[in-house]
């Protein structure tokens, strides 16, 4: 049988990690860290994913075929996201112009009164 | 007839492909997979930077610890998992049987956590939109917005460990059949993909929905 059969060992110590993760990504979410708490949690997330993906789903003993694949599905994430953001987090940067002033109310970093509101011009 | 002609479909070479073939299969069912919660996650992320403020306290709404403890519910389903398919591998059906049943119910675990202890909560607490959302404050629109994401999203992956539940239902059936060597147990082997992928989404939704809310 050519398939790699992972020892049961490598299967409990991924576990330990993915506990021990658990344990920590909790425990720091109670210490105010200002922005890093949301970078942190999103890091340890990516951890816990890493190692979900490369042991349980035995993609580190996959072929390069299969790995190929799920680097695309992530980059095709990372594109999905980047470039929604790119637009959504930039509106504030630049003013609108006055004519277009009843549209502004979308915009992320000019809320009209404290917070921002769903009318789209 | 040997056993190896019968592990064997006829269009692949050797079992090593065949079983390639049916791992990459799986995998690009995932990637539509990842696609489709990706869109969440990035609407989530969106309407989350939008409304930071509603966003948060709606967080503050949701009980750390059931989080907690589902997602080590969860990760240790995922071990079971595993363990089920070095079972497969090695050709050990009780033990096979066994952790599939245990995955089984560890699902089965978190469904009933989530229902009872989440889900049940919110609807008492009226926080469920469309049902009987009530709730006073400055930005009750957007925490509602905040709980629309947070039932189709948590929904949406319960859904999924239904549909895993179900499909260990038929894999246990299967088994004791004595359907699945070690020359043949790709069943076994593509929803361990599934059910790793479904707990990869909750390792996610874990931090994004309970933890980043500022719980300091």
């Amino acid at each position: 049988m050519s398939q790699h059969v992972v020892p049961k060992r490598v299967y409990f110590l991924v576990f330990a990690s993915l506990i021990a993760l658990t344990l920590l990504t909790t425990g720091v979410a109670f210490i105010d860290l200002g922005r890093i708490n949301t970078v942190v949690a999103l890091a340890i997330a990516v951890c816990k994913m890493l190692l979900v993906i490369l042991f349980f789903m035995h993609v580190r003993y996959s072929s390069g075929l299969t790995k190929i694949v799920i680097v695309a599905a992530f980059f095709w994430l990372a594109i999905l996201i980047a470039l929604s953001l790119s637009d959504y987090l930039t509106r504030g940067w630049t003013p609108a112009p006055a004519t277009w002033e009843s549209s502004s109310s979308m915009l992320l970093h000019n809320p009209p009164s404290g917070e921002t509101d769903l009318e789209v011009a | 007839m040997s056993e190896r002609t019968l592990a064997l479909a006829h269009q692949f070479e050797d079992l090593g492909q065949q079983h390639e073939a049916g791992s990459l299969g799986m995998w690009v069912f995932l990637v539509t997979e990842i696609m489709f919660f990706g869109g969440l996650f990035a609407a989530y992320t969106i309407y989350r930077a939008l409304y930071l403020q509603a966003f948060e306290v709606g967080s503050h709404h949701l009980d750390v610890r059931f989080g907690a403890l589902n997602t080590a519910v969860l990760i240790t389903s995922s071990l079971t998992m595993a363990l089920a398919v070095h079972a497969a591998q090695t050709g050990n059906r009780r033990q096979l049987i066994t952790c599939l049943i245990l995955t089984m119910l560890l699902g089965a675990l978190f469904i009933a956590i989530k229902l009872i202890f989440e889900w049940g909560y919110d609807y008492r607490e009226h926080l469920v939109p469309g049902i009987n959302f009530v709730f006073e404050g400055k930005v009750t629109p957007h925490v509602e917005l905040f709980f629309l994401f947070y039932f189709f999203m948590t929904g949406m992956h319960a859904l999924h460990m239904l549909i895993g539940l179900g499909i260990m239902t038929y894999l246990v059936l299967q088994a004791r059949r004595g359907r699945f060597t070690p020359e043949y147990y790709s069943p076994v082997e593509v929803s361990g993909l599934y059910w790793h992928f479904v707990d990869i989404v909750w390792i996610f939704l874990f931090p994004l929905l309970y933890l980043i809310g500022g719980r300091y």
